[in-house]
């Protein structure tokens, strides 16, 4: 009886999300104050249906209920206890729910942040988002309801895909997944204001910290899904451009281009029909996203579920929601009128020239991710698009973005003379050249000239951004702070830095070797000697495994003993790699056992990673560069002056 | 007067200009980078490209891999259930690569006309079927069924 207690709430939960679409909308249109007030109590109401459903299904995986069609496909009763809560994203109706979960929290957040902002604002926002949850939810309800029943119910479950029994799963979906449905809210924003008419400062102030916080969970879950892939599925590659991949980058590259040129609307009232587009494309992307991962078109460890009904359902949710999006701003697009104009040379240009490139690294990714499915679909052929046309174009579009990001940091709104960029930008150029030539020959004793541009302009950002921070230092406590805005965006470029810096090291220097191996062996690979002991069997709570043991030497000196296992779990009995890593800054060397080949010999694959981290730790960086801009005064103080939203745009000019 | 004017027209230009460039290069890249599918019913039939590079996939036929002893070279063969064709690959094998298994390979005809696999893919669930794998599996069971007795 208690799963359908929870099906209960969400069709519960379907109706006040109607009334949420409905109402609030209606009313901000006719004026009627009783009817936008609704929308504050049934985002809240929403929230806590689907936060109860939600619970419903965590109970039924904690009970080993396997009369709930979905915990038995997805769970096992000897299933270790933390992953039998992470298995509810591990198949698709679950996903779907917690999708819906995190929608409805951006949603109740969204109701309680807006407590000081205009009625009919907050009103239009939150109907948008009733919208998309009454979308999301009727997909749930009439194609994945995660509560449908097994009749007899089995004996026990089919058991949580062992790729998904990681702790990666208890990081990498609750991240990212808030970063996906995140993009909603600007979206919300975007067409609040097409409806409304209003697009100025306030509202584009009002929409930035929540178009940031989004992208910093997107950032941080794309990461930890690179991390992950790299430990688990990668054999020590860290982006594979694969389809999957592709459709969360998407997204981001699009709302990375949102935020930057929603600092121009905020800041200057321009490029807002540009905003408004980038809004809608990023959102549309994420949903692209869902669509592929989730309608079997591609097949992968995020792909659970092949239905076309599925397919075809979110199909039609994207043409409703992006299409009307889209058609609206067709129609509403001359209301938004710039608010000045900027010179070729000035902050606004290179924004501009950003959002140029990201936007145009984004249509190269789609059209080598959805091509392919393109003719499979239409029966024209298999083909598949290579990784060396992805590395190929993004960096060729990327390395410009770097150039200018480099410059643009430090130029002026509306007009700056090109001299002062020049007297300013001299040393760091002058630095990042020095390093970027000397330091791959000093590291590494070779070094191509793509490799020397790559770490170049890696320190050039990075020392373009230290720019300010070292003025600041210099001009000690009489000068004036840096705002925290500030700060966030020094370090979300310090980041870039960072990260450009050691995927080019990495993927210049690593090196790859696939080895057979006997106990007893020691060889030596990129300076370092391995030493082979052979295999012991060691069992795990529900899979048994071969875990090797391997010395590593430099020098001659024992440096780390590694456990690389190959497991086989006892359900799904396909058999699963773990690597054993020894991680530093500098440099990983991963080991990991391939398969036996016979008296006690394993095929071995060693790989030894320089700067790998840097990867990771630049997009980290570049998160927290984010929460620190998502938090700077100017959006915390609106909460304390419910009055600012009255304020005529005209007269915040320079705020 | 005309000088700014002239100047963004400049600049226009060689925006234009690169725009251009890089949309060709960008497509050309594309281009080479296409990697068909070949079944091993369309190989035995010389329809695969002999100095480009191409993806056979097909099931791993039983009893069919042979490593050489104390090296990571392998043999096997890749069947569509009515035409064969050997592969060559020297590295470990991807977790889930089995006999009877379907398998996607990336690879090329080397001089001697053998095919060396330089990848080998074989993901992520014990009873995945690569969809160009299936499909090419119904067409080479139809051509049979159509080429045998009216």
């Amino acid at each position: 009886m208690i799963p359908e207690f929870g099906q209960f709430a969400l069709v519960l939960a379907l109706t006040l999300s109607l009334i949420q679409a409905a109402l609030p909308l209606a009313g901000a249109h006719y004026g009627r104050s009783d009817w936008m007030a609704l929308a504050r109590p049934a985002a809240a109401g929403q929230f806590v249906f689907v936060t109860f459903a939600f619970a419903i299904l965590a109970y039924a995986f904690f009970t080993d209920d396997f009369s709930v069609r979905f915990v038995a496909a997805n769970s096992h009763s000897q299933l270790p206890v933390a992953y039998k809560f992470t298995a509810i994203w591990g198949g698709h109706e679950g996903s779907m729910l917690f999708w819906l979960l995190m929608l409805a929290l951006w949603t109740f957040a969204v109701a309680w942040g807006s407590a000081s902002q205009p009625l009919e604002l907050s009103s239009r926002v939150l109907g948008v988002l009733g919208i998309v949850s009454a979308g999301i939810l009727s997909f749930t309800l009439f194609t994945s309801n995660p509560f449908d029943r097994l009749q007899p119910a089995p004996f026990d479950g089919n058991d949580l895909n062992p790729l998904l029994q990681d702790p990666g799963m208890l990081m990498h979906p609750p991240t990212l997944y808030p970063g996906y449905v995140g993009m909603s809210v600007p979206f919300a924003f975007a067409v609040a204001a097409l409806l409304s008419g209003r697009m100025d400062k306030e509202w584009a102030r009002w929409m930035r910290p929540w178009t940031v916080a989004a992208w910093i969970f997107l950032t941080v879950g794309i990461t930890l899904g690179s991390w992950w892939a790299y430990y688990e599925l990668g054999w020590g590659g860290w982006w594979f451009w694969d389809a999957v991949e592709n459709a969360s980058f998407m997204p981001w590259l699009m709302a990375t281009a949102l935020i930057h040129s929603l600092a121009v609307t905020e800041r200057r009232g321009i490029f807002k029909s540009w905003t408004v587009l980038l809004a809608i494309s990023a959102f549309s992307l994420s949903l692209l996203g869902t669509f592929l991962t989730r309608s079997g078109v591609l097949i992968s460890v995020h792909a659970f579920a092949s239905d076309p009904a599925r397919g075809a359902f979110i199909l039609m949710l994207i043409a409703l929601f992006s299409g009307g999006a889209f058609v609206l701003y067709a129609w509403r697009a001359r209301l938004m009128v710039a608010e000045g104009g900027f010179k070729l040379l000035s902050r606004e240009a290179f924004l501009l020239s950003n959002n140029i490139l990201l936007v145009v690294a984004t249509g190269a990714i789609l059209l080598g991710t959805l091509y392919p499915l393109f003719l499979r679909n239409l029966d024209l052929g298999e083909i598949s698009v290579g990784r060396p046309y992805f590395d190929f174009v993004f960096s060729m579009l990327m390395l410009p973005l770097a150039w200018l990001l480099g410059v643009g940091m430090h130029a002026a709104w509306k007009k700056v003379p090109a001299e002062a960029l020049r007297r300013r930008l001299m040393w760091p150029a002058a630095i990042a050249v020095a390093f970027g030539v000397t330091l791959p020959w000093l590291l590494f004793g070779r070094a191509s000239v793509l490799t020397m541009v790559g770490v170049v302009t890696g320190f050039w950002v990075v020392a373009s951004a230290l720019l300010d921070p070292l003025a600041r230092l210099k001009r000690g406590a009489k000068g004036v702070g840096l705002t925290r805005g500030h700060w966030g965006m020094v370090l979300a470029h310090l980041g870039v830095g960072f990260f450009i810096v050691g995927a080019t090291v990495t993927t210049a220097y690593n090196v790859e070797t696939d080895r057979a191996v006997s106990p007893g062996d020691r060889w030596e690979t990129a300076g370092f000697e391995i030493v082979f002991r052979g295999t012991r069997p060691v069992e795990g709570p529900n899979y048994v495994a071969d875990e090797g043991e391997f010395e590593l030497y430099r020098g001659g000196e024992l440096l780390t003993v590694l456990h690389p296992q190959r497991r086989q779990y006892r359900v799904q009995t396909a058999p699963m790699t773990e690597a054993g890593i020894h991680a530093s800054m500098h440099r990983d060397i991963f080991v990991a056992l391939g398969d036996p080949l016979g008296g006690g010999a394993w095929a071995v694959r060693v790989r030894v990673k320089p700067f790998i981290r840097f990867v990771w730790l630049g997009t980290l960086v570049m998160a927290f560069g984010g929460l620190l801009a998502a938090t700077d005064r100017r959006y915390r103080q609106r909460a304390k002056a419910p009055a600012a939203g009255l304020v005529p745009a005209s007269s915040a000019r320079e705020a | 007067m005309t000088t700014p004017r002239r100047r963004r027209m400049w600049l226009l230009g060689l925006v234009l200009i690169g725009v251009v460039v890089s949309v060709g290069l960008a497509l050309r890249a594309f281009e080479e980078n296409m990697l068909y599918f070949f079944s091993p019913s369309q190989v035995v039939a010389g329809e695969a490209p002999t100095e480009r590079a191409f993806r056979l996939g097909g099931l791993v036929l039983e009893d069919s891999v042979a490593r050489e002893q104390g090296s990571l070279t392998v043999e096997f063969v890749v069947t569509d259930n009515v035409h064969s064709v050997p592969v060559q690959y020297t590295g470990a094998l991807p977790d889930l690569f089995q006999e009877g298994k379907g398998v996607v390979t990336l690879g090329r005809f080397d001089a001697n006309g053998d095919f060396i696999a330089e990848q080998v893919l074989a993901k992520h669930d014990e009873n995945y079927m690569p969809p160009e794998v299936a499909a090419a599996l119904d067409r080479a069971a139809q051509a049979e069924r159509g080429a045998g007795p009216r």
